[in-house]
């Protein structure tokens, strides 16, 4: 089957909150987005490899999320588990245009 | 290249010990597959011990995960099982039809655990104690059924019987003999570990022998060989272990009751290996894994065409892991003729040594009680000292033991690390923690009794620097820091973010981690409740959100509700709003309030807002419930207003921040309906005066509060807490209950600093002024918008098609 890819807005840069996740629920799915400290931004999946926790709500540092129920540290990069847990959550592009924030679903 | 083939048959901890062996000698030289039975990477099956008493969890115990095989290139099928080796073509089939094979071939397969041949034996609800199906399994029972029967009192059984015990299970252990442990103790310390776990609960059926399990399908009782019965939900076989040796025997490889090894654990069979419990090697089968880790090593030299001298066997010692007993033992324990022994008997302190000498020589030993000689013993017997050596090391001082050691002996017999390897670490990568030493070394990362001597070690090897070292345990692994010494750089040169005291403090990382930020916020708001502002970002998700987050993602609910006191128009209240949002769950809690769980995150300023009540900070590292029984005015034994004072309390502390959760409880006589004895204050009433009892926990680990002191009045009461709490605020290390922290400075300590009525004064003025910049979170959060949008709401965006 062909897979689309989809750009969608999905937030305002400047009413992002930096290092405090939100939750974007675009269909069926649900993606967490981060502003990190040096502004970047990254779209990670909204469910933790390991018992589905939600990463959105977690404590950001650097370009890794703790997540809010065992700890696990998510990298928002590369969406892996860092050792000696593993596991990896599906990452999405973020593009930003002028104050507009993209996802590329 | 065409590498040489190692299949190893059995991934468990002797087997995959040996693989790093040979990795350490020959990386890269072989191209090594493993077969396991299990399904999981290779774990410390020790640990299912401490799994099964709650002290630590499955994923936890993981010895070497998947990606460590990954990394060095072995093949792994794990959940497959070897069912055929045929020596002549020199190759294995598996349980799956897959065929491999190999220039060496090494049997890891271990033990099979002994099923006593009974009828009833297959019934559903009896298992052994062996692998993680097992401990699933028992946990599984406990929560449908009460009652468990362990058969067999040895090291396995009562191991298992202390678990069954913590996962709340009545637990009766039989035992075929008059004493527990008969082969690692003697009757005197036998009958000590008795008694100690018949206080901690356990029954015990001893001199009986098992005749048969009845039941339907199920089990439901056990009957014995004298016809008496007894019943049980469940039986636990720890009779014993037999060497798993089927398959060898099929495959043509020369069996006794293990297989047959030489000094370098060859078999009869050409290119044909054993290793661990199921080597028999001169007429010996351990069960032990250090001497199982010497075996490997001899092994992976004679396979990798190193020089090493052959395995010569091992003395043995056993330690017991159940938390509250301290039993230890080595080789010979039994007195006869030619032996001699030192004894040292205290039954009033439950104490006793024994040492067993022969011509001279110390051969074995028996601790029960006090076991800090374990090592010293251990190191002694091992190399058959004269008892002499033994009566002028008893005058040293324990530091000296470790410079005795010559480099080449044991310290970790688990993971067999040598003094010489520590040392060396300590030196070289400049450790100077037993943490760290732990991580590096792998020394004490199994049964962690070698941790004494690990500890004296480090301090033999780092001289003067150790005290300030090993004082000191990090904030959290981002910095070298203690918890004082951050504390005191942000009051000297005055931080005032966690940002700058990362940077101005030299942390290893840019942001820091879900440990030390959350710390950090903390600190920085208790040194400075004035102008500090609170980092959201850096609160766990609870403080952030102001609720309790579910598993599932929604969050709960608990209004406060002061002093377990409420009211008709509150409970509409509550109840209204658990219609209007289909709350699933409302649950009176432990804590004298109502829950409601199961609440949407989007939901959650909305639900506040109709509720209209104060939050009750179900969350927070701050007050949590006060607890009251009803008191004077309606109970016939009440000499005080228990509910007025639990009031006051509530509503003065409410949302102050401490290092971790403070419960309180207030009853009015000292049949203490409210549990004062088990909070972190508890106020009891008695005929004219309260008393005051701190460090109570009834949690994790649970502790008895002590009592702090005895006040005529309400007033008094306040101010005792005041002081207390601020003291707490002010010393405690982030996430230390009073519990802890009332241990480790002392309650003499305690009581001599808040003896001093300006110290007292002192600390009320700080509390009351961080008190006084605390506001309602609920409120704050209906009433701000930016808030409401950043943390509660999702974006909803539709696709275009
Ligand atoms: C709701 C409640 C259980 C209930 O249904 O009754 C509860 C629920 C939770 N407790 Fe508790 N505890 C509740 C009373 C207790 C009690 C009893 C009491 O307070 O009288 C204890 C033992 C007393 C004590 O703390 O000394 C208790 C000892 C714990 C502990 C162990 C603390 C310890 O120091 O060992 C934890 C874990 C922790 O805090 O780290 C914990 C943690 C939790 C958490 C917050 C787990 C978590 O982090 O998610 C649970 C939240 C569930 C949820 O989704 O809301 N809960 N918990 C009780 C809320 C009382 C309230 O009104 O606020
Ligand atoms: C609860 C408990 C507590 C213990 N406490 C201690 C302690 O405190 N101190 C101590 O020193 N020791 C302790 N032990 C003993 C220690 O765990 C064992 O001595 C050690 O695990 C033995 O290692 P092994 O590699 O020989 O066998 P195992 O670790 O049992 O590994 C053998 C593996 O081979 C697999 N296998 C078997 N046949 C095949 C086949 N044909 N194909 C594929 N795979 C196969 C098995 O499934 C198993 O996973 C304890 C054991 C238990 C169960
Ligand atoms: S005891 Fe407390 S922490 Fe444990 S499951 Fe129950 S509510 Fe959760
Ligand atoms: S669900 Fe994320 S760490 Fe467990």
């Amino acid at each position: 089957m062909e897979k689309t890819i989809e750009k969608v807005k999905a937030a305002s840069f400047q009413e992002m909150p930096e290092k405090i996740g939100q939750t974007i629920r675009i269909g069926s799915v649900e993606i967490a987005l981060f502003k990190l400290a040096d502004g970047h931004v990254r779209a990670i999946e909204n469910r933790c490899p390991h018992k589905g926790g939600v990463l959105a709500q977690g404590i950001v540092s650097g370009e890794h999320v703790f997540c809010p129920m065992h700890d696990w540290r998510i990298n928002t990069t590369d969406g892996k588990a860092a050792a000696p847990d593993h596991g990896c959550v599906k990452t999405y592009d973020v593009k930003i245009e002028g104050d507009d924030v993209y996802i590329f679903v | 290249m065409n590498q040489e083939k190692i299949v190893m048959i059995g991934n468990g901890m002797a087997g995959v010990r040996s693989v790093e062996e040979i990795l350490n000698l020959r990386p890269d030289h072989f191209h090594i597959t493993i077969f396991g039975t299990e399904k999981y990477p290779n774990y410390n099956r020790i640990q299912l011990s401490k799994v099964l008493q709650g002290d630590t969890t499955i994923s936890d115990i993981t010895l070497n995960d998947w990606s460590w095989y990954e990394e060095n290139g072995i093949q792994l099928y794990p959940g497959e099982t070897v069912v055929r080796v045929d020596t002549e073509a020199k190759l294995v089939q598996t349980s799956k039809e897959r065929i491999v094979p190999y220039d060496k071939l090494i049997m890891a397969t271990g033990s099979l655990p002994f099923i006593v041949p009974i009828p009833g034996a297959d019934k559903e609800g009896v298992t052994a104690f062996r692998d993680i199906q097992d401990c699933e399994k028992m946990m599984s029972v406990s929560k449908e059924y009460k009652k468990a029967a362990v058969i067999g009192g040895g090291l396995l059984g009562l191991e298992a019987a202390r678990g069954l015990l913590n996962l709340g299970m009545d637990v009766d252990v039989i035992h075929l003999s008059c004493t527990l442990m008969e082969r690692q103790l003697d009757e005197t310390a036998g009958s000590l570990l008795q008694k100690e776990l018949e206080k901690q609960g356990v029954n015990f059926f001893m001199n009986k022998q098992t005749a048969e399990i009845f039941g339907d399908e199920r089990v439901e009782g056990i009957r014995f060989s004298d016809g008496e019965t007894m019943k049980t939900d469940l039986v636990v076989m720890a009779a014993g272990i037999r060497p798993n040796v089927s398959l060898a025997q099929e495959s043509g490889i020369d069996v006794n009751r293990g297989i047959l090894v030489n000094d370098y654990m060859e078999t009869n069979i050409p290119d044909v290996y054993a290793v661990g419990e199921c080597a028999e090697h001169r007429d010996v089968v351990y069960g032990l894994v250090a001497p199982l880790y010497e075996q490997g090593k001899v092994m992976a030299a004679r396979i990798c065409g190193e020089p090493a001298a052959g395995y010569a066997g091992s003395v043995l010692s056993t330690q017991l892991k159940v938390s509250g007993v301290d039993v230890f033992s080595v080789g010979e324990i039994t007195e006869d003729e030619e032996t001699k022994t030192i004894k040292m008997f205290d039954d009033w302190k439950g104490m006793y040594k024994k040492i067993v000498i022969r011509d001279g020589k110390m051969t074995g030993a028996v601790l029960f009680g006090d076991t800090s000689e374990g090592n010293k013993l251990l190191r002694l017997i091992n190399k058959k000292a004269d008892v002499e050596e033994y009566m002028g090391a008893a005058e040293e001082a324990a530091g000296n033991m470790a410079a005795a050691m010559a480099d080449g002996e044991l310290v970790c017999g688990c993971s067999g690390v040598t003094k010489g390897t520590i040392t060396t670490a300590i030196r070289q990568d400049g450790l100077t923690t037993f943490e760290e030493v732990k991580a590096c070394t792998s020394a004490s990362r199994s049964c962690g009794g070698c941790k004494p001597l690990v500890v004296d070690l480090l301090a033999h090897t780092l001289g003067d620097q150790f005290e300030k070292a090993d004082q000191k345990e990090p904030v959290c692994g981002c910095t070298t820091l203690s918890r004082d010494e951050v504390v005191e750089s942000i009051r000297k040169k005055g931080l005032t973010h966690t940002r700058e005291v990362m940077n101005v403090l030299g942390w290893q990382t840019e942001d820091g981690c879900s440990k030390c930020r959350p710390a950090l916020n903390y600190y920085l708001g208790m040194i400075n409740p004035m102008e500090y502002e609170d980092e959201k970002e850096s609160r766990f998700v609870n403080e952030r959100m102001h609720a309790n987050i579910n598993k599932d993602g929604t969050y709960s609910v608990v209004p406060r509700m002061y002093g377990g006191v409420t009211s008709a128009k509150d409970l509409r209240k509550i109840a209204d709003v658990a219609e209007k949002y289909d709350v699933p769950l409302i649950k009176v809690t432990g804590g004298q309030r109502i829950d409601l769980f199961g609440v949407k995150k989007e939901d959650l300023p909305d639900v506040w807002a109709d509720l209209d009540m104060p939050s009750g900070y179900a969350y927070g590292k701050t007050l949590r419930t006060v607890k009251t029984c009803v008191g004077e005015h309606f109970c016939r034994f009440g000499t005080q207003d228990s509910i007025s004072m639990g009031i006051a309390m509530e509503k003065k502390f409410e949302r102050i921040g401490t290092p971790h959760k403070v419960k309180m409880a207030v009853s009015a006589c000292p049949r203490n309906c409210a549990e004062s004895g088990i909070k972190d204050i508890g106020v009891v009433g008695v005929e004219g005066a309260w008393e005051i009892y701190v460090g109570g926990n009834g949690g994790t680990h649970l502790r008895a509060a002590d009592l702090l002191c005895k006040v005529k009045t309400n007033d008094e009461v306040l101010e005792m807490i005041g002081a207390f709490m601020q003291y707490y605020r002010e010393d405690a290390v982030y996430l230390e209950r009073t519990s802890v922290w009332v241990e480790r400075v002392g309650l003499d300590h305690i009581k001599e600093v808040l003896a001093d009525k300006a110290a007292r004064d002192a600390f009320n003025t700080r509390i009351d002024e961080a008190l006084s910049v605390t506001k309602e979170p609920w409120k704050e959060i209906i009433e701000n918008k930016k808030i409401r949008k950043e943390l509660y709401e999702t974006e909803l965006v539709s696709l275009t098609k």
